[in-house]
């Protein structure tokens, strides 16, 4: 969970006749794991510091969830990262850009993912980038990997996130005159009630649904 | 809204407005003016709606005389917002609308999406093995079903009628299996989180050996047509060159990359499905050309055959083991039965939750109404799909809908080698490559 949440129920604004509306379910967050991280994981960790000896200043936090690695880095120092991992660490591609909008994380709304695959040794990590939805800026990393062109394009413009540095940083599925990112949180999906027999059925976007 | 003077269409003001008389025509004076220059280059649009760009894709052609010197592709015709979409359903319902993306491959899209949902549920060593063996079975007939659309649309496109005829006659063998086992030939919606949606029906696996049996005679008629055909080869020799250095920094994965000559195949090299207990090969060839992806594909098939026997000898061995997760929490609760007027909802199981037990009745309208939570975080599940790596990356805020779905499209990221493969080339072999990294427009746009 990114937020806390209230009540059972999708519904909002109506009297609570269910008696789950005082509940709380407050918001998860992953700090960093600690050491060992198991696996190959450590192997990438402290080659990276090895390589790497702004490490403890660039890498706010190194995830292991799940069976993956995930390193958080502050997006003053994505380019050198991803420069010493494909150089030094063998990390030969990276497979594109993932967006995330998180509208309750205040001054770093906008999550980039990269996650990055080393063809040599069969490794996989993924690197986490925030920003803030005022200032969406992330470094491109189309001269790491050229691949990652359209990959950015698409988080532009589904996210809005600016890649300083991207040859041709336009939209690339939705039109050239759209207003607005379609995946940010506060992007409606539209949609029209459809009346069939008399009754009428909301769009997807505005039915009562479960949380 | 700003008007301005539109060179294709002259404007006149009325009282309603600017009208605008729209002609076209204008090919004598565009060729005339052609004519008269002293340069060649011309600029040409290709699709999006064109019979070789293998659906709606649009590419920029700069020409100088017949050869290509600069070419941009425009994608985004196809695009449908399903990564947006299933924000708004749950976590079940999503399946759908993952398995409608790469049109050609839906039981590769749903199983990476759920095998990316069963990680973030830490379900996935609970996975029954029946269910995975089908899945397996599944994907490997889906593959040889898109490798037809690939092969027999590919040659169509260089102008080979032939092929196309015998890959889509073997395309339908394998789409009548489908229909067979889940009552529909595309966008099945039969691999779910937690397994599949019903299991085979009886007698399958003898059909399955005969499917195979046919379809392994069949591909001989392809290969007796193109491998080493003169004209073929001509056309496709030495054409969309793109080495492992262009694959790597491109992150090309799939025929392409293998076709450069790198034996990497995620079934292997990271398995998931069980596929570590399946033997095959990984087909390469040193080419680099679109006569080396063609190559590969068709020994592709083979291996995809190979392992549907195994697996069918596999599902044979597993004969009554559930093809569900033992969590009730999160097994859809119906399963399908074949009744008298076809295929529709179990009898027995409407007879227990409206006449038996008022729990199962709960349950069930809980189950299918609400949805199952999947605990908070974000998980990437990879799989082999016949254009390369797809992987789907999965957040969760501990709802029951996801909060975020991106997959990441082989054909979305493999689209972009189009101008590293042409340019320089002549304009007839813009077709071939574009052919030869075989995307799939619905996927690429999603």
């Amino acid at each position: 969970m990114t937020h806390d949440q209230t009540g059972m129920f999708g519904a909002a604004g109506t009297g609570d006749t269910s008696g789950y509306g005082g509940l709380v379910r407050t918001a998860t967050t992953f700090g960093s794991t600690e050491r060992p991280y198991g696996g190959y994981f450590d192997d990438v960790a402290d080659d990276l510091e090895r390589a790497y000896p702004d490490f403890a200043d660039a890498i706010t936090r190194v995830v292991v969830d799940r069976g993956e690695l995930t390193l958080h880095v502050k997006k003053s120092r994505l380019l050198e990262v991803a420069f010493i991992l494909r150089d030094k660490l063998k990390f030969e591609m990276c497979m594109g850009v993932s967006g995330v909008h998180y509208p309750d994380r205040t001054g770093a709304e906008l999550v980039a993912l990269y996650p990055l695959l080393s063809l040599t040794k069969n490794q996989r990590v993924r690197l986490e980038v925030a920003t803030s939805e005022l200032d969406p800026h992330i470094p491109s990393l189309v001269e790491v990997w050229a691949g990652n062109n359209w990959h950015e394009r698409e988080t532009f413009d589904m996210f809005g996130i600016i890649f300083d540095g991207h040859p041709g940083l336009t939209r690339i599925l939705m039109p050239d005159d759209w207003d607005g990112h379609p995946q940010r949180k506060d992007y409606p999906l539209g949609g029209i009630a459809v009346e069939y027999k008399g009754a009428t059925t909301p769009a997807p976007s505005n039915r009562r649904s479960y949380r | 809204m700003t008007t301005h003077l539109d060179p294709y269409a002259s404007s006149r003001e009325t009282t309603e407005g600017t009208v605008f008389s729209v002609t076209g025509g204008d090919w004598d004076s565009l060729v005339s003016e052609i004519g008269e220059s002293k340069e060649e280059r011309i600029i040409v649009n290709m699709g999006p709606q064109h019979p070789s760009t293998h659906g709606v894709l649009r590419l920029v052609l700069e020409l100088e005389g017949e050869t290509v010197t600069e070419v941009r592709t425009g994608i985004g015709y196809l695009h449908t917002g399903i990564e947006k979409n299933i924000e708004f359903r749950n976590w079940t319902q999503a399946v759908t609308f993952a398995t409608r993306m790469d049109y050609l491959s839906p039981i590769f899209n749903e199983t990476a999406y759920c095998l990316a949902v069963e990680k973030l549920l830490g379900i996935t060593n609970d996975i029954p093995e029946r269910a995975s063996v089908i899945r397996v079975m599944m994907m490997e007939l889906n593959r040889i079903s898109s490798h037809m659309v690939a092969l027999g649309t590919g040659a169509l496109e260089l102008g080979a009628m032939g092929p196309m005829f015998f890959a889509f006659r073997d395309r339908e063998i394998v789409l009548d299996t489908f229909e067979e086992i889940t009552g529909l030939r595309m966008n099945m919606a039969y691999v779910r989180p937690g397994g599949v949606s019903q299991d085979l029906p009886a007698g399958m696996t003898t059909k399955i050996r005969d499917v195979v049996k046919s379809l392994r005679k069949n591909f001989e008629d392809n290969a007796k047509l193109l491998i080493g055909n003169t004209i073929w080869m001509k056309r496709t020799e030495g054409i969309g060159y793109l080495d492992l250095a262009g694959c790597t920094t491109l992150g090309i994965t799939g025929p392409v990359l293998r076709s450069a000559g790198l034996p990497w195949d995620l079934r292997k090299m990271q398995p998931y499905c069980g596929y570590e207990n399946y033997e095959f090969e990984v087909i390469t060839a040193d080419t680099a050309d679109v006569y080396g992806r063609f190559l590969v594909r068709m020994a592709e098939l083979e291996q995809s055959l190979r392992i549907i026997e195994q697996a069918a000898d596999k599902l044979d061995k597993l004969e009554g083991q559930p093809v569900m997760v033992a969590d009730k929490k999160i097994a859809w609760p119906a399963q399908l039965a074949l009744g008298a007027d076809g295929l529709g909802n179990s009898l027995d199981h409407i007879r227990e939750i409206m006449g038996s037990s008022m729990e199962s009745l709960i349950h069930h309208f809980k189950l299918v109404t609400e949805g199952f939570r999947v605990p908070a975080g974000q998980a990437y599940a990879t799989v082999e799909s016949p254009r390369g790596e797809l992987a789907a990356h999965v957040v969760s805020d501990g709802g029951t809908r996801p909060y975020r779905v991106h997959f990441r499209e082989p054909s979305f990221n493999n689209l972009q080698s189009t101008s590293a493969m042409s340019e320089g080339g002549m304009v007839a072999d813009i077709i071939g490559a574009v052919a030869s990294i075989d995307p799939v427009m619905g996927g690429v746009d999603r």
